[in-house]
């Protein structure tokens, strides 16, 4: 690949910024603080209304199915781990690695969201929670269904970055998109954490 | 008006640069309609934001204006009940989103980059998707004049259960969600740029302790914006999932709270205030030095007090909220916290009195103006402090004495440092001075009206007169003082229309002048006038706080600096100019159509047809703003470059 390329791009400083940061990934930072108030503000929510469920709302324990929701939090944090090794490969200019972390990325992402489909048409039809018959139903699904709206978005946007490093749009100097992306994947799977443990694990204690 | 456009500073004439092939359409006219839609430069962005605010100041203006003659009488039927509370809605709606924030936004864009001594904000392409979706929220936040169901009418605070769909049928509120919704993307996004552009573009030399107190204040306010704004995002979408999907976030009967909404709201709505006061902080700090020929006393401390103001900022909003019972407790806490916000707000204050202290003061217009916000800004922050004490507040709660208290902190303060702005930075934008004799007119009418219209409303609401009344009885006792503020409100009115006939006036006929007119102390005024596109020929490099000031008294040192970076610079290829883009008006087009189909449309009751008028605007408005986001993506950051000859004349390859 291009091994000559390699050595000659410094990735982790941009001397043409006053701080040294890429423009695009402070940007991103930045972003994330916002996405961070976001997600507390619904996180706050789940946990407000929770405690004040009023009578006839269904037990979060009956409807969960913690096995499932474990396993595609394994899924998801896996992805992680995906996108760090295409970022890394894409540091190193090898773009054939890159695409194979991409694509290992992208399918993890497919089976956390199908997990959420198979979860949400669980809960709807079997377990008959709906967004407007409880209170539960309307932070979880509103919640949960943002969160998994960020997933899709992140699946689309490396979707493309996939496609076009075939087409040649995407290579080793575009090293700085593929790792703000990847900020924003590591920041959605470590907000999930924080909706697995206050939404789902806290039910159980 | 055309022509006279081209002629202003920031709109330079071009030859057209020759157009690469590529897939993409890139626009290349410097002149005319195409050009506007198009551009990425932030000065003429900056110029649209100023255009805008001001049109939809003048609306919320007339609406304001109708409330008073509604309020001159007792018993009065000028507007019916339902009239009036579209009018209170949509003046304080307009005038915080649409006029307010937007001019502040103008002077972020056009001023801050000068300031850093950047060529432009880090993400011009940005920039320009940030003004035209600040435009679509507009139009959907007023489209309902023209409509059926009327203008939003729940107060710009919409609390629920008033703005739930039981007892708001009707899509009024609809178009106020999704309006507010669009104008907090159009400011993060704004202010994701400017927080990048702030930390990471400034020039050599430049750090942070030595940026202008107005470049300080922008990033402080960029950063409350993106923390704050998502509150009420999700504060919005609990309510449209409500009203259109018939979840419980709010509905009681479900176990649903509306205090949430009041919460989130004011989580929002509290840094928000900051977000309105802390650019004119920053507007004044540059107006007193300058005109007092003097640095400005303590800039550190004037630094730290803003940061200050805005992390507290944070920690009041329950402040709004003493009324609803939170408990002895969270009431004494956020009683606290309001009484220590005050503090560094009077430091400032204290520091400005200390720029003029001993100052050779020049009463100039924009001086004028700033001496104005200090007075009536300090009597909005005394009668604030005031609320602070949470007993006192239970009595001035939901009264008139709230109502004088935020005009005097938001006209008095925001909007006469804004004005003041306007005049200050007049000549360096478009290269003419208003008059100084219609200058100082307008600011004493503006200043006598201004007075007369609201301190009679701290009487008001200390006897008993309750907000968002539509009308009163002859026998309350509150009918001189209305009739006096109706007066003082024309007054006020004459006042503005003046400052803006002035304004318009020297835009086309006024005195022409040289740059540096004010003989200024920060960077933007060592450009010449017409700033040229590119901004600075020669990237400066700072060596004090006031650096054109330093510049000044250091011309042989700073001329031989500039030659030797002139050469470098053009070494390295000339000056890059980021290609003008069409695609993010399309993306913010798109948004526009999918919010108008979203708010106004309503869905199909047969459930056989699934795609229904309503779905098929929406779709139509999301395929177009996903084609704007793609080619945008993929029309890449690509630029040109200009190469000065001595002579300054550019040259385009």
């Amino acid at each position: 690949m291009s091994s000559v390329a390699s050595g000659v791009i410094d990735h982790h400083h941009d001397s043409t910024t006053s701080t040294g940061i890429p423009n695009k990934k402070l940007l991103m930072w930045a972003f994330l603080a916002s996405d961070c108030m976001f997600f507390g503000c619904l996180i706050s929510t789940h946990l407000i209304y929770r405690l004040h469920p009023p009578a006839g709302t269904p037990a979060a324990t009956q409807i969960f199915s913690i096995e499932l929701t474990s396993f595609s939090t394994f899924i998801l944090l896996m992805s992680s781990l995906m996108m760090a090794l295409a970022v890394n490969a894409i540091q190193k200019g090898n773009l054939k690695s890159m695409r194979a972390s991409l694509i290992l990325t992208i399918i993890c992402g497919l089976i956390f969201l199908g997990c959420q489909v198979y979860e949400f048409n669980e809960f709807v039809h079997v377990k008959h929670l709906t967004i407007s018959n409880s209170i539960l139903g309307t932070t979880f699904f509103t919640l949960t269904g943002t969160h998994g709206i960020h997933v899709l978005l992140g699946v689309i946007w490396l979707t493309s970055m996939l496609i076009y490093s075939y087409t040649g749009r995407l290579t080793e100097k575009d090293a700085i998109d593929v790792e703000s992306m990847g900020l924003y994947w590591h920041f959605v799977d470590i907000v999930w954490i924080v909706i697995f443990t206050v939404v789902y694990l806290l039910e159980y204690i | 008006m055309a022509e006279a456009i081209t002629k202003s500073g920031f709109t330079a004439h071009d030859e057209k640069i020759t157009a690469r092939s590529s897939l993409f359409y890139r626009p290349q006219a410097k002149t005319g309609l195409m050009s506007w839609l198009t551009t990425v430069d932030h000065k003429r962005i900056g110029f649209l934001y100023g255009v805008f605010a001001l049109f939809f100041f003048l609306v919320g203006g007339v609406e304001a204006l109708l409330i008073r003659i509604q309020l001159a009488v007792p018993n009065n039927n000028f507007l019916s009940a339902q009239q009036y509370n579209e009018m209170f809605t949509m003046h304080a709606t307009t005038m915080i989103f649409l006029a307010i924030m937007p001019l502040s936004a103008a002077f972020f864009n056009f001023i801050m980059p000068l300031q850093i001594g950047a060529r432009d904000v880090a993400f011009p392409r940005l920039n320009a998707f940030s003004l035209w979706v600040f435009v679509a929220g507009a139009i959907i936040l007023n489209i309902g004049w023209f409509m059926h169901d009327g203008a939003p009418n729940g107060g710009w605070f919409g609390y629920t259960p008033l703005t739930t769909r039981t007892f708001s049928p009707n899509h009024a509120i609809d178009m106020w969600v999704m309006g507010l919704q669009l104008l907090g993307v159009a400011s993060i996004a704004a202010s994701l740029n400017f927080i990048t552009t702030i930390i990471n573009m400034r020039a050599p030399g430049l750090t942070m302790m030595r940026l202008p107190v107005f470049t300080w204040m922008t990033l402080i306010t960029a950063f409350l914006i993106v923390l704050s704004f998502p509150a009420i995002t999700i504060a919005l979408i609990e309510l449209m999932m409500d009203r259109s999907f018939s979840t419980n976030f709010f509905e009681v009967s479900n176990g649903g709270m509306p205090i949430l909404w009041t919460h989130l709201f004011w989580v929002f709505g509290h840094p928000e205030v900051y977000i309105l006061i802390l650019p004119a902080m920053g507007i004044i700090s540059e107006i007193l030095p300058t005109f007092s020929r003097k640095p400005l006393f303590g800039y550190p401390i004037v630094v730290f007090s803003g940061a200050c103001i805005g992390f507290l900022g944070f920690g009041v909003w329950s402040h709004h909220m003493f009324t609803t019972g939170m408990g002895t407790v969270a009431t004494a806490a956020f009683a606290m916290t309001t009484m220590a916000i005050a503090v560094p707000t009077g430091v400032k204050i204290f520091n400005w009195v200390g720029t003029i202290w001993g100052g050779h003061i020049s009463m100039r217009t924009p001086m004028m103006f700033a001496l104005g916000f200090i007075w009536l800004f300090m009597i909005g922050g005394l009668s604030g402090v005031m609320h602070s004490a949470a007993p006192a507040d239970a009595q001035q709660h939901n009264s008139y004495f709230v109502v004088a208290h935020f005009h005097y902190v938001l006209i008095g303060g925001s909007l006469f440092a804004l004005l003041a702005g306007i005049h200050y930075w007049f000549p360096l934008m478009f290269g003419r001075k208003v008059s100084e004799f219609w200058g100082k007119l307008s600011f004493w009418v503006i200043f006598i009206g201004f007075n007369t219209t609201f301190f009679p409303m701290h009487f008001l609401g200390l006897n008993g007169m309750p907000r968002r009344t539509f009308t009163y009885d002859p026998n309350m006792g509150w009918s001189n003082s209305n009739f006096i503020a109706t007066i003082g409100a024309f007054i006020l009115g004459v006042g503005v229309t003046i400052y803006f006939v002035v304004m318009v006036y020297t835009y086309f006929k006024g005195e022409k002048v040289k740059n540096d007119p004010w003989d200024g102390r920060t960077l933007e005024w060592s450009l010449p006038n017409p700033v040229p596109e590119y901004n600075y020929a020669v990237i400066p490099v700072v060596h004090a706080r006031d650096a054109f000031w330093y510049q000044k008294q250091h011309k042989a040192e700073i001329e031989a600096e500039k030659a030797k970076a002139a050469k470098e610079e053009e070494l390295h290829g000339g000056i890059h100019m980021p290609f003008q883009s069409l695609y993010p008006f399309i993306a913010s087009l798109g948004l526009l159509i999918g919010g108008i189909g979203v708010s106004t449309m309503d869905s199909n009751p047969d459930p056989k047809v699934i795609v229904g008028k309503k779905l098929t605007v929406c779709f139509i408005g999301l395929a177009i703003f996903l084609y704007g986001v793609y080619c945008w993506a993929l029309e890449g950051n690509e630029g040109y470059h200009i190469h000065l000859d001595n002579h300054g004349d550019d040259h385009k390859h």
